[in-house]
Protein backbone atom coordinates (compact mmCIF):
# COMPACT_ATOMS: atom_id res chain seq x y z
CA UNK A 1 0.00 0.00 0.00
CA UNK A 2 0.89 3.40 -0.97
CA UNK A 3 0.80 6.15 1.71
CA UNK A 4 1.75 9.90 0.16
CA UNK A 5 3.40 12.22 2.62
CA UNK A 6 3.20 15.94 0.93
CA UNK A 7 5.91 18.41 1.74
CA UNK A 8 4.96 22.38 1.92
CA UNK A 9 7.88 24.75 2.22
CA UNK A 10 8.19 24.70 6.44
CA UNK A 11 6.97 21.21 6.94
CA UNK A 12 8.62 19.76 9.80
CA UNK A 13 7.05 16.43 10.68
CA UNK A 14 7.23 15.01 6.81
CA UNK A 15 10.14 12.81 7.08
CA UNK A 16 8.97 11.27 10.75
CA UNK A 17 5.72 10.71 8.80
CA UNK A 18 7.02 9.11 5.90
CA UNK A 19 8.91 6.57 8.60
CA UNK A 20 5.97 6.02 10.47
CA UNK A 21 4.31 4.27 6.94
CA UNK A 22 7.30 2.34 6.66
CA UNK A 23 7.23 0.88 10.11
CA UNK A 24 3.51 0.50 10.14
CA UNK A 25 4.07 -1.96 7.05
CA UNK A 26 2.92 0.42 4.11
CA UNK A 27 5.07 2.17 1.25
CA UNK A 28 5.58 5.78 1.71
CA UNK A 29 5.70 8.30 -0.91
CA UNK A 30 7.28 11.78 -0.87
CA UNK A 31 4.16 14.22 -2.02
CA UNK A 32 5.74 18.02 -2.93
CA UNK A 33 3.16 20.68 -2.72
CA UNK A 34 3.81 22.36 -6.19
CA UNK A 35 2.74 19.12 -7.73
CA UNK A 36 -0.58 18.60 -8.60
CA UNK A 37 -0.14 14.87 -9.24
CA UNK A 38 -0.52 12.49 -6.40
CA UNK A 39 1.11 9.54 -8.15
CA UNK A 40 -1.69 7.01 -7.64
CA UNK A 41 -1.24 6.73 -3.79
CA UNK A 42 -3.92 5.31 -2.15
CA UNK A 43 -3.75 7.63 0.75
CA UNK A 44 -2.27 10.93 2.14
CA UNK A 45 -0.41 12.54 5.33
CA UNK A 46 -0.96 15.82 5.39
CA UNK A 47 2.15 16.36 8.45
CA UNK A 48 3.33 18.85 10.65
CA UNK A 49 4.99 22.27 10.59
CA UNK A 50 4.31 26.06 9.41
CA UNK A 51 3.54 25.71 5.85
CA UNK A 52 4.44 29.10 4.12
CA UNK A 53 5.34 30.12 7.60
CA UNK A 54 1.66 29.82 8.94
CA UNK A 55 1.72 33.37 6.74
CA UNK A 56 -2.15 34.88 7.13
CA UNK A 57 -3.51 31.56 9.30
CA UNK A 58 -2.06 28.22 9.65
CA UNK A 59 -3.01 26.13 6.25
CA UNK A 60 -4.47 29.24 4.94
CA UNK A 61 -2.00 29.11 1.80
CA UNK A 62 -1.10 25.84 2.10
CA UNK A 63 -4.85 24.98 1.34
CA UNK A 64 -4.41 26.02 -2.58
CA UNK A 65 -1.26 24.64 -2.93
CA UNK A 66 -1.58 22.77 -6.49
CA UNK A 67 -1.35 19.15 -4.80
CA UNK A 68 -4.11 20.02 -2.33
CA UNK A 69 -6.09 20.62 -5.28
CA UNK A 70 -5.81 16.94 -6.32
CA UNK A 71 -6.23 15.85 -2.65
CA UNK A 72 -9.63 18.04 -1.96
CA UNK A 73 -10.63 16.35 -5.00
CA UNK A 74 -9.73 13.12 -4.12
CA UNK A 75 -10.54 13.32 -0.49
CA UNK A 76 -14.07 13.77 -1.42
CA UNK A 77 -14.08 10.53 -3.47
CA UNK A 78 -13.21 8.86 -0.39
CA UNK A 79 -9.15 8.90 -0.11
CA UNK A 80 -7.86 8.53 3.01
CA UNK A 81 -6.47 11.78 4.18
CA UNK A 82 -4.54 12.38 7.81
CA UNK A 83 -3.88 15.41 8.75
CA UNK A 84 -1.42 15.79 11.76
CA UNK A 85 -1.30 19.46 13.58
CA UNK A 86 -0.12 21.45 10.60
CA UNK A 87 -2.16 19.60 8.32
CA UNK A 88 -5.41 19.26 10.71
CA UNK A 89 -5.14 22.99 10.08
CA UNK A 90 -5.24 22.76 6.67
CA UNK A 91 -7.87 20.69 6.03
CA UNK A 92 -10.57 22.98 8.09
CA UNK A 93 -9.13 25.55 5.80
CA UNK A 94 -9.94 23.51 3.31
CA UNK A 95 -13.38 22.71 4.18
CA UNK A 96 -12.93 19.09 4.76
CA UNK A 97 -13.30 19.37 8.31
CA UNK A 98 -15.24 21.70 10.03
CA UNK A 99 -13.96 24.06 12.40
CA UNK A 100 -10.96 26.02 12.99
CA UNK A 101 -7.99 25.57 15.13
CA UNK A 102 -7.04 29.58 16.84
CA UNK A 103 -4.42 30.62 18.94
CA UNK A 104 -4.01 28.28 22.41
CA UNK A 105 -6.50 29.95 24.73
CA UNK A 106 -3.30 30.62 26.95
CA UNK A 107 -1.01 31.94 24.36
CA UNK A 108 1.95 29.15 24.80
CA UNK A 109 3.53 26.97 22.93
CA UNK A 110 2.92 23.71 24.51
CA UNK A 111 4.84 20.36 23.69
CA UNK A 112 4.86 17.45 26.10
CA UNK A 113 2.89 13.71 25.68
CA UNK A 114 -0.90 13.87 26.13
CA UNK A 115 -2.99 11.52 26.91
CA UNK A 116 -5.84 10.83 24.63
CA UNK A 117 -8.85 9.39 24.63
CA UNK A 118 -10.06 7.36 21.58
CA UNK A 119 -13.59 8.40 20.54
CA UNK A 120 -14.56 6.91 16.83
CA UNK A 121 -13.18 3.72 15.93
CA UNK A 122 -14.88 3.27 12.50
CA UNK A 123 -12.45 5.82 10.74
CA UNK A 124 -10.18 5.02 8.21
CA UNK A 125 -7.15 6.05 10.48
CA UNK A 126 -8.55 4.35 14.07
CA UNK A 127 -10.23 1.22 13.11
CA UNK A 128 -7.17 -0.86 14.76
CA UNK A 129 -7.91 0.98 18.05
CA UNK A 130 -10.95 0.08 20.55
CA UNK A 131 -13.78 2.53 21.85
CA UNK A 132 -12.25 4.21 24.81
CA UNK A 133 -9.00 3.30 24.45
CA UNK A 134 -6.23 5.52 26.11
CA UNK A 135 -2.97 6.48 24.51
CA UNK A 136 0.03 8.95 24.90
CA UNK A 137 1.67 11.01 22.14
CA UNK A 138 3.54 13.84 21.98
CA UNK A 139 1.58 17.44 21.68
CA UNK A 140 3.36 20.33 19.99
CA UNK A 141 1.61 23.32 18.94
CA UNK A 142 0.94 26.92 19.62
CA UNK A 143 -2.96 27.33 17.38
CA UNK A 144 -4.39 23.87 18.25
CA UNK A 145 -7.13 24.99 20.03
CA UNK A 146 -10.40 23.39 18.30
CA UNK A 147 -13.06 26.26 17.72
CA UNK A 148 -16.61 25.49 16.16
CA UNK A 149 -19.79 26.89 16.75
CA UNK A 150 -22.25 25.03 19.30
CA UNK A 151 -24.15 23.34 16.06
CA UNK A 152 -21.06 21.83 15.09
CA UNK A 153 -20.14 20.63 17.77
CA UNK A 154 -23.19 19.11 18.94
CA UNK A 155 -23.50 17.53 15.33
CA UNK A 156 -19.96 16.10 15.94
CA UNK A 157 -20.72 14.13 19.18
CA UNK A 158 -24.16 13.25 17.93
CA UNK A 159 -22.47 11.56 14.93
CA UNK A 160 -19.72 10.18 16.17
CA UNK A 161 -17.08 12.36 14.79
CA UNK A 162 -14.76 12.98 17.58
CA UNK A 163 -12.07 10.71 16.88
CA UNK A 164 -10.03 11.65 20.09
CA UNK A 165 -10.00 14.13 22.94
CA UNK A 166 -7.52 15.36 25.44
CA UNK A 167 -7.77 13.78 28.91
CA UNK A 168 -5.43 14.36 32.07
CA UNK A 169 -5.36 18.37 31.07
CA UNK A 170 -6.41 20.10 27.75
CA UNK A 171 -2.89 21.24 26.36
CA UNK A 172 -4.70 24.44 24.32
CA UNK A 173 -8.15 24.89 25.18
CA UNK A 174 -9.87 23.16 22.47
CA UNK A 175 -13.67 23.13 22.87
CA UNK A 176 -15.13 20.01 24.63
CA UNK A 177 -11.08 19.11 24.72
CA UNK A 178 -11.37 17.71 21.68
CA UNK A 179 -8.12 16.90 20.15
CA UNK A 180 -9.00 14.87 16.40
CA UNK A 181 -12.25 14.53 14.12
CA UNK A 182 -13.38 12.60 11.01
CA UNK A 183 -15.69 14.41 8.42
CA UNK A 184 -19.21 12.60 7.78
CA UNK A 185 -18.05 9.56 5.39
CA UNK A 186 -14.80 8.73 8.19
CA UNK A 187 -12.27 8.93 5.51
CA UNK A 188 -10.65 12.17 6.46
CA UNK A 189 -9.43 12.88 9.49
CA UNK A 190 -7.53 15.75 11.38
CA UNK A 191 -5.35 15.37 14.39
CA UNK A 192 -3.74 18.07 16.28
CA UNK A 193 -1.26 15.74 18.24
CA UNK A 194 1.76 13.82 16.47
CA UNK A 195 1.03 9.73 15.77
CA UNK A 196 3.86 10.07 13.87
CA UNK A 197 6.34 10.77 16.87
CA UNK A 198 5.25 7.66 19.04
CA UNK A 199 6.02 4.87 16.83
CA UNK A 200 9.30 3.77 18.30
CA UNK A 201 10.69 3.31 21.53
CA UNK A 202 13.40 5.15 21.15
CA UNK A 203 12.41 8.37 20.70
CA UNK A 204 9.02 8.51 21.71
CA UNK A 205 6.72 8.12 24.71
CA UNK A 206 5.17 4.82 23.77
CA UNK A 207 4.21 3.24 20.06
CA UNK A 208 0.59 4.35 20.69
CA UNK A 209 0.93 6.05 17.08
CA UNK A 210 1.42 3.70 14.94
CA UNK A 211 -1.79 2.28 15.35
CA UNK A 212 -3.13 4.71 13.01
CA UNK A 213 -0.75 4.08 10.44
CA UNK A 214 -1.68 0.88 10.35
CA UNK A 215 -5.39 1.43 10.59
CA UNK A 216 -4.90 3.27 7.52
CA UNK A 217 -2.89 0.13 5.80
CA UNK A 218 -6.28 -2.02 7.05
CA UNK A 219 -8.33 -0.16 5.86
CA UNK A 220 -7.08 -0.07 2.57
CA UNK A 221 -6.20 -3.90 2.64
CA UNK A 222 -10.35 -4.27 3.12
CA UNK A 223 -11.15 -2.09 0.39
CA UNK A 224 -8.92 -4.07 -1.80
CA UNK A 225 -10.19 -7.28 -0.61
CA UNK A 226 -13.77 -5.74 -1.23
CA UNK A 227 -14.66 -5.75 2.22
CA UNK A 228 -14.57 -2.51 3.70
CA UNK A 229 -13.77 -1.24 7.39
CA UNK A 230 -13.39 2.19 8.37
CA UNK A 231 -14.88 5.28 6.28
CA UNK A 232 -16.89 3.34 3.43
CA UNK A 233 -18.38 1.60 6.23
CA UNK A 234 -20.33 4.52 7.56
CA UNK B 1 -4.01 54.44 -7.09
CA UNK B 2 -7.00 52.12 -6.22
CA UNK B 3 -6.59 50.61 -2.91
CA UNK B 4 -9.09 48.38 -1.32
CA UNK B 5 -9.19 48.06 2.21
CA UNK B 6 -9.78 44.69 3.90
CA UNK B 7 -10.60 44.37 7.87
CA UNK B 8 -10.85 40.97 9.15
CA UNK B 9 -11.94 40.62 13.00
CA UNK B 10 -12.50 37.37 14.79
CA UNK B 11 -16.12 36.89 15.46
CA UNK B 12 -17.66 38.29 18.65
CA UNK B 13 -17.93 34.78 20.15
CA UNK B 14 -14.69 33.85 19.46
CA UNK B 15 -12.27 34.18 22.37
CA UNK B 16 -9.56 36.42 21.56
CA UNK B 17 -6.52 35.21 24.29
CA UNK B 18 -4.31 37.93 22.48
CA UNK B 19 -6.19 40.55 22.55
CA UNK B 20 -7.45 39.75 26.67
CA UNK B 21 -3.42 39.83 27.14
CA UNK B 22 -3.23 43.43 25.42
CA UNK B 23 -6.37 44.27 27.59
CA UNK B 24 -4.64 42.59 30.82
CA UNK B 25 -1.13 44.43 30.12
CA UNK B 26 -3.06 47.92 30.23
CA UNK B 27 -3.21 48.58 33.85
CA UNK B 28 0.38 48.88 33.61
CA UNK B 29 0.06 51.59 31.29
CA UNK B 30 -2.13 53.03 33.98
CA UNK B 31 -4.43 52.58 31.71
CA UNK B 32 -8.05 51.67 33.37
CA UNK B 33 -11.98 51.83 32.25
CA UNK B 34 -11.06 49.23 29.29
CA UNK B 35 -13.68 46.77 28.95
CA UNK B 36 -12.05 44.73 26.12
CA UNK B 37 -9.84 45.02 23.13
CA UNK B 38 -9.81 42.56 20.39
CA UNK B 39 -7.21 42.36 17.90
CA UNK B 40 -7.71 42.12 13.84
CA UNK B 41 -6.03 42.41 10.70
CA UNK B 42 -6.13 45.02 7.92
CA UNK B 43 -5.01 44.39 4.57
CA UNK B 44 -4.42 47.01 2.02
CA UNK B 45 -5.04 45.66 -1.81
CA UNK B 46 -3.65 47.88 -4.87
CA UNK B 47 -5.93 47.29 -7.57
CA UNK B 48 -3.55 48.30 -10.99
CA UNK B 49 -6.60 49.89 -12.56
CA UNK B 50 -10.00 50.92 -10.75
CA UNK B 51 -10.43 49.57 -7.14
CA UNK B 52 -12.85 45.87 -8.27
CA UNK B 53 -15.10 45.45 -4.72
CA UNK B 54 -16.15 42.24 -6.08
CA UNK B 55 -13.05 40.62 -6.86
CA UNK B 56 -11.60 42.29 -3.66
CA UNK B 57 -14.48 40.55 -1.74
CA UNK B 58 -14.06 37.21 -3.35
CA UNK B 59 -10.29 37.54 -1.78
CA UNK B 60 -11.18 38.19 1.60
CA UNK B 61 -13.58 35.37 1.30
CA UNK B 62 -11.42 32.47 0.23
CA UNK B 63 -8.43 33.76 1.38
CA UNK B 64 -8.12 36.40 3.85
CA UNK B 65 -10.90 35.59 6.40
CA UNK B 66 -11.89 32.29 7.41
CA UNK B 67 -15.57 32.19 7.64
CA UNK B 68 -15.76 30.01 10.76
CA UNK B 69 -14.31 32.26 13.05
CA UNK B 70 -13.99 35.80 11.34
CA UNK B 71 -15.61 38.38 9.56
CA UNK B 72 -14.45 40.76 7.14
CA UNK B 73 -15.60 44.79 6.41
CA UNK B 74 -14.38 46.28 2.47
CA UNK B 75 -13.81 49.66 1.28
CA UNK B 76 -12.38 51.29 -1.16
CA UNK B 77 -9.70 53.64 0.32
CA UNK B 78 -9.98 57.28 -0.88
CA UNK B 79 -6.76 58.61 0.95
CA UNK B 80 -4.79 56.09 -1.33
CA UNK B 81 -2.03 57.82 -2.99
CA UNK B 82 -2.27 60.91 -1.26
CA UNK B 83 0.90 62.01 0.06
CA UNK B 84 -0.77 63.04 3.50
CA UNK B 85 -0.61 59.80 5.21
CA UNK B 86 0.07 60.12 8.53
CA UNK B 87 3.17 57.71 10.65
CA UNK B 88 3.58 57.39 13.85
Amino acid sequence: MRIGVVTFPGSLDDGDAARAVRIAGGEAVRLWHGDADIHGVDAVVLPGGFSYGDALRCGAIARFAPVMETIIDAARGGLPVLGICNGFQILCEAHLLPGALTRNQHLHFRNRDQHLRIGATNTAWTNTFTEGEEILIPVKNGEGCFVADTHTLDELEAEGRVVARYTRGNPNGSQRDIAAITNAAGNVVGIMPHPEHAVEALTGPSLDGLGFFTSALRHLAGVAGGQLTGGATR
Amino acid sequence: MARVVVDVMLKPEILDPQGQAVANALPRLGVSAISSVRIGRRIEIEFDGEPDLETAREIADKLLANPVIEDFSIRVDEQAGDSAQVSA
